[in-house]
């Protein structure tokens, strides 16, 4: 295959973009004189001017308005000089080129045209550097993403520091929308089709060694150490000083700016010449995204457009492709829903509660199963020392071994060296025994869900633990306040809930007691943040926020299970509405005597809301060892080695002990989907009502991240927004109906419905 | 002063200070010392007797068809030899490699016991990059205070011209496992699993094992950092190169024993020091950051076969067997540092500049007080940025936690005599041959103290002080 396209599940992993809310801040341009520039200045040094890019208000560059305005000024004023030959385009901040457009900007534009107007003048000033009679060549430390690498990629040279921070990448898909400024015409022109949609379809960043191999960049720079300056200012320094020398090269005819092509490019290019050719690569291409995306998101699908067009009709109708899909997308509610969700996980990379007292340096995690492990690895990857406890060596020996692979998968991907593994496993120290807790800041604890053994580990703990020391369960649904009735010191008890596989999963739910305090929750959300989690803090209850809203899903699956809708069915339904995974398939993964534990525990706490299908059912295929992937049966059968899976046949035996009669008032496949949605969407809004959650905000990121929601729809928040509350209720009164209270509407959601202009999001 | 000393017998020393105190006219002690001497209380003086070596030469040269251990051996002898030393009262040797000869991986023994050395006299082998007969030294200087010795024969040796070229890892599996293999069918088994891939050799590893990173590359990021250019770095070369001639060529490099190589000529020269111009060496390009680096071939050190050693004794004991020492030398003033940080950050070859200061305060010294000079000169680019970085107030400040900077060594007192740019640079030989290079030269000059410093992979580096014994 010439590319992949990220799947669902990690459709929002590698939100990599560091486009930040850039306010124009006015006093900058009040306390200086009205003709000095603020975000783009130059020097000329010699017959080469080198433009700084400094956005004083950000930590990052964005292609502001104001930075655009500044940057075409002194691109006239750089044309007009004679002394002039060539100019060198860098960014004064260590670790961002230009990170993108505004976001802001593009947000703040109220139809189509004024959106498409933006990308218009984006192509043209492009444009004019592109075929600029004087070189302009870039010099690129740090992030070059969006509009930032398509202002590198219009420039006639690159050259990159080999820094890990300095990546490209288009990664505007991932905000549901397309590069606007020439990106879909230049990419596949410069890097082939394949890699072009590779690169704008998955939104990737690709590290500056790569990029020189796909022919993004043309020249590499080595970062340097300390001088008689910091690393960052030399680097910066040194990057500029051979950008300089490359454009008096390429004025002096030193350095040709027609790359001799290898022989593969030949081929490829030969290949590419033929109609026949490339329209099978969009067919193909277009197919996979379709299979992907299911049809939920159309920026993909606007990007190959717009590629087609350029391509096949000419530039020209490119660049018109291009702007006005580029219009239509900004004003889709997939692109609001994904921006949304951007803003949102960088509101939940910060830490609201403070800066802690103590810094956590040592952490101990009892329980080396999948999650204890799995913190571990997350733990030791960022240097924290961690002390991995279990009580057999079997379980110790599976548990090392765990953290091993993770590292070691890392270095075959030659993202880390086998030596950086070495020293990373230096600080993970696997035992039986409780030495050396007394140094431990904080213990997770990762051991069986069961009440009692929680109260035994905990007092176990305490006994050997300094008093500042905190607790923190990783529990996905025992009630903390349950947990910490047995703690000496219950504001040092904090739930923090990991999602599996723990290094993949960016998501952490913490959870607070009333009696919890302000100091443990910052502890505990400055650990989640450097094991580089995105965090949501919630209140205590059983089920927490995620695992209580997907607990009625999941009621609702096994009795659409029971009226005989088959799990392969169920889980093309549910993938139909956007969530990565299917509901059978989710329930295997979590481990289905997890769910019926789960179901019974919320089903004790929340009474016939929880209910649904039947907990026997569950509870049978445990007693029958189909207890998901863990134990190779489940709804499917696995086997190892085998990708593809089928339903398990004994499954089908069950479910005609348990069969029920569907309705079919209620029964056609979108109904099936609102069933299935609409219970966990009320059950999101009900935690707010009720406070488990402090805002829309993180609740949409908790169901999206940790949960699966569809990323399209931004959320069960976003989703009553844009969906409308009115309408979501009159689909549940339907299924009230039929069902009963598991249906009705909570109050919060009512309000909403009654009163239209109220919004969970501005 | 002379209530400093403890040791009776070196009432010689005293006398020299005593002199020097009456002559002031003396033309480089002009300038008071910090310190008269650095002689401790309670610490038995250790001296370095004398120190020879073969010549250097580059590698897949004359040398091209021996072994390590014959050019260890060249040195040994030529040790005894000179100095007449009763090879049973040496009580011990310890001797540098750096790419170890699998067939003689304890070298220093191979090598004693060729050279007649007696069989009772223990020998080891140490290894710490280019500073493997630093440490040597280091060793041998520990064993003497301690009173453990009396005699020790330091030294080091390194033999480019072959290095151990193995199979690969699969293939060496394989053919360990067909060793187990008991019956043919388990043989043949085994050999129907060879591909083509099992064929492909290893070469030694030419960069680091923890940072992954080459020397030069590393180098001229180094230089780069510290924005020293090409045209500094071919000045600092030809410099080398020019300095090493005029030494060669006045008889000063004492220190080369002639080396009969078995079927050809006897060797008495180095053979690398080749004064060039700087529009030849402009001409070169970049060695290992293309296009852009400024580390090329000819501001860089070359691969040298070579060997070395020394003698270092109690001062008691080698006044009372007659010998005149040439410089006291102290365990006390050897240094290592290894950076804590083996990210890219850091560069391996920068430790000089922080072993140096930690010598000077343990001693009570000022760089003034030093008269002579002698660092290792692994790339021009390396020693220019360790030199930049001594002088530099920002970098002592903010990467080494000093208030203020050292100061770099004038340069009217440093490596007068050329260095491993230019007389090249076997690894593990370099050492022995600066200690002695700055003995000699001290004595040349008339000067009291000499410093000592060497970098080397992994980021570790080596100062020693070295003090002129009265004449």
């Amino acid at each position: 295959m010439f590319f992949v396209i990220n799947t669902h599940t990690h459709f929002l992993s590698r939100f990599s973009i560091r486009v930040v809310l850039t306010q124009q801040s006015l006093c900058g341009r009040q306390e200086t004189p009205w003709t000095a520039r603020t975000h783009v200045n130059y020097e000329i040094k010699g017959d080469v001017a080198v433009i700084r890019i400094n956005d004083p208000t950000s930590k990052v560059n964005t292609l502001s308005v104001h930075m655009q305005k500044e940057m075409t000024e002194i691109m006239d004023e750089i044309w007009a000089n004679n002394a002039i030959t060539s100019a060198v385009l860098i960014s004064s901040k260590p670790g961002c080129f230009i990170a993108g457009a505004d976001i802001n900007m593009i947000q703040a534009c109220k139809s189509t045209e004024e959106v498409t107007n933006l990308s218009q003048e984006g192509q043209k000033m492009f444009e004019k550097i592109e075929k600029s009679p004087k070189p302009v060549i870039a010099a690129i430390n740090g992030s070059c993403l969006g509009g930032g690498l398509e202002l590198a990629i219009a420039c006639q040279y690159r050259v990159a520091t080999k820094n890990k921070k300095t990546v490209l990448g288009t990664p505007e898909v991932l905000l549901g929308l397309l590069p606007g400024a020439g990106g879909t015409q230049r990419l596949p022109k410069m890097i082939g089709l394949p890699g072009a949609f590779d690169m704008m379809l998955t939104g990737r960043n690709i590290r500056s060694d790569k990029a020189k191999k796909m022919g993004l960049v043309h020249q590499l720079v080595d970062t340097l150490g300390p001088g008689l300056k910091s690393p960052e200012e030399r680097t910066i320094e040194y990057l500029e000083e051979i950008a300089v020398d490359c454009a008096r090269g390429i004025v002096n005819k030193k350095i040709p700016l027609a790359k001799e092509k290898s022989m593969m490019q030949k081929i490829q290019d030969y290949i590419m010449s033929y109609p026949f050719v490339r329209n099978q690569i969009y067919s193909t291409v277009q197919k996979k995204v379709m299979k992907q995306t299911k049809g939920l998101y159309p920026a993909p699908l606007k990007i190959i457009e717009c590629v087609k067009a350029g391509m096949e009709q000419g530039l020209d109708a490119g660049y018109l492709a291009e702007s006005q899909n580029f219009g239509k997308l900004a004003m889709t509610s997939e692109s609001r829903a994904l921006i949304g969700l951007y803003h949102g996980q960088v509101a939940c990379k910060k830490n609201r509660f403070g800066v802690p007292k103590k810094d956590v340096k040592t952490l101990a995690i009892l329980g080396a199963g999948l999650m204890g492990a799995g913190i571990a690895q997350v733990s030791v990857d960022k240097g924290i020392n961690t002390i991995l406890k279990d009580t057999t060596l079997e379980g110790l020996n599976r548990g090392q071994q765990q953290v091993y692979k993770g590292l070691n998968d890392k270095t075959k991907k030659k993202s880390i060296t086998s030596f950086e593994r070495d020293s990373t496993l230096s600080s993970l120290t696997g035992q039986l025994d409780y030495s050396g807790f007394q140094k431990a800041d904080m213990v997770i604890e990762a051991v069986f869900e069961d009440i009692a053994i929680k109260h035994k580990v905990l007092r176990e703990v305490e006994a050997v633990t300094s008093p500042e020391c905190i607790f923190a369960s990783n529990t996905s649904a025992l009630p903390i306040k349950d947990i910490a009735a047995a703690s000496t010191r219950p504001e040092k008890v904090i739930g923090m809930h990991y999602f599996s596989p723990v290094d993949k999963m960016q998501l952490l739910e913490i959870i607070t007691t009333d009696k919890t305090s302000k100091d443990t929750t910052a502890s505990a959300v400055a650990v989640g943040l450097k094991q580089g989690k995105i965090i949501i803090v919630v209140g205590d209850g059983p089920g927490f926020y995620t695992t209580r809203c997907l607990a009625p899903m999941l009621a609702e699956a096994v009795r659409v299970l029971q009226e005989g809708v088959d799990p392969k069915k169920l889980d093309s339904l549910t993938t139909g509405f956007g969530f990565p995974v299917g509901a059978a398939t989710l329930a295997d993964e979590v481990g289905i005597d997890v769910a019926a534990h789960v179901a019974e525990d919320l089903g004790k706490a929340f009474g016939s809301r929880f209910g649904g299908g039947d907990p026997e059912l569950l509870k049978t295929m445990v007693e029958k060892g189909f207890k998901g992937r863990k134990s190779g049966k489940g709804c499917y059968l696995y086997q190892p080695g085998l990708k593809h899976k089928d339903v398990n046949p004994e499954l089908e035996e069950i479910l005609e002990l348990y069969k029920m009669t569907p309705n079919p008032a209620v029964s056609s496949d979108s109904d099936v989907q609102y069933r299935l949605v609409s219970r966990f969407v009320n059950e999101a809004v009900l935690c707010l009502q009720e406070g488990i959650l402090a805002n829309p905000v993180e609740g949409d990121i908790g169901a999206v991240f940790g949960l699966g929601f569809p990323p399209c729809l931004g959320g069960p928040f976003r989703f009553v927004d844009t969906f409308g509350a009115d309408k979501l209720v009159e689909k549940m009164r339907r299924f009230e109906e039929v069902y009963g209270n598991q249906f009705t509407p909570c109050s919060l959601l009512l309000d909403h419905a009654k009163d239209p202009s109220k919004k969970f999001h501005k | 002063m002379n209530s400093l000393r403890t040791c009776p017998v070196n009432s010689s020393r005293a006398l020299q200070f005593a002199t020097w105190a009456l002559s002031a006219s003396a033309p480089l002690q002009a300038q008071a010392k910090s310190k008269k001497t650095l002689s401790k209380p309670g610490v038995r003086n250790v001296v370095l007797v004398e120190g020879v070596r073969t010549p250097f030469l580059q590698a897949g040269t004359t040398y091209a068809d021996l072994m390590a251990h014959d050019l260890a051996r060249g040195a040994l002898q030529g040790l005894l030899n000179r100095t007449a030393f009763p090879k049973e009262a040496v009580d011990y040797i310890v001797y540098g490699t750096v790419i170890q000869e699998v067939k003689t991986s304890n070298v220093a023994r191979e090598a004693a016991l060729g050279a007649g050395f007696s069989d009772k006299t223990p020998a080891h082998t140490v290894t710490m990059a280019c500073i493997s007969s630093n440490q040597a030294m280091t060793t041998a200087v520990g064993l003497v205070a301690s009173g453990q010795c009396d005699a020790v024969v330091a030294g080091g040796v390194e033999f480019m011209s072959d290095v151990p070229i193995r199979h690969s890892r699969k293939m060496r599996k394989m053919m360990l496992s067909l060793n187990r293999a008991r019956t043919l069918g388990a043989r043949l088994s085994l050999l129907g699993s060879l591909r083509l891939s099992h064929l492909v050799p290893e070469l030694p590893a030419v960069s680091e094992f923890s940072t992954a990173e080459m020397m030069g590359h590393s180098a001229d990021r180094l230089a780069a950092a510290f924005g020293i250019s090409r045209l500094d770095q071919d000045e600092f070369a030809l410099r080398s190169h020019v300095l090493a001639k005029k030494a060669q060529d006045e008889g000063l490099l004492t220190d080369i024993v002639d080396f009969k190589v078995p079927g050809k000529d006897i060797v008495s020269k180095d053979n690398g020091i080749r004064p060039s111009t700087m529009e030849q060496m402009s001409k070169l390009k970049p060695a290992f950051i293309k296009p852009h680096g400024t580390v090329t071939a000819a501001n860089s050190s070359y691969l040298t076969d070579g060997a070395s050693a020394v003698l270092i004794m109690s001062e008691e004991k080698a006044l009372a067997m007659g010998y005149k020492p040439k410089a006291y030398l102290s365990d006390s003033f050897s240094d290592f540092l290894f950076h804590g940080k083996l990210t890219k950050m850091r560069c391996v070859s920068f430790s000089p500049t922080y072993a140096i200061p930690k010598v000077l305060e343990r001693s009570g010294l000022t760089l003034a007080d030093i008269d002579a000079f002698e660092f290792h000169e692994a790339f021009a680019g390396q020693v220019l940025a360790n030199l930049t970085a001594m002088e530099s107030d920002w970098f002592a400040q903010n990467c080494m936690g000093r208030k203020a900077k050292v100061g770099a060594p004038p340069m009217e007192k440093f490596n007068l005599w050329g260095g491993s740019l230019s007389l090249g640079h076997p690894f593990a030989a370099t050492g022995c041959r600066l200690v002695t290079m700055v003995a000699h030269r001290l004595k040349k000059e008339g000067g009291q103290y000499g410093l000592v410093a060497a970098c080397a992979a992994g980021g570790q580096g080596h100062a020693m002080l070295v003090e002129a014994c009265p004449q």
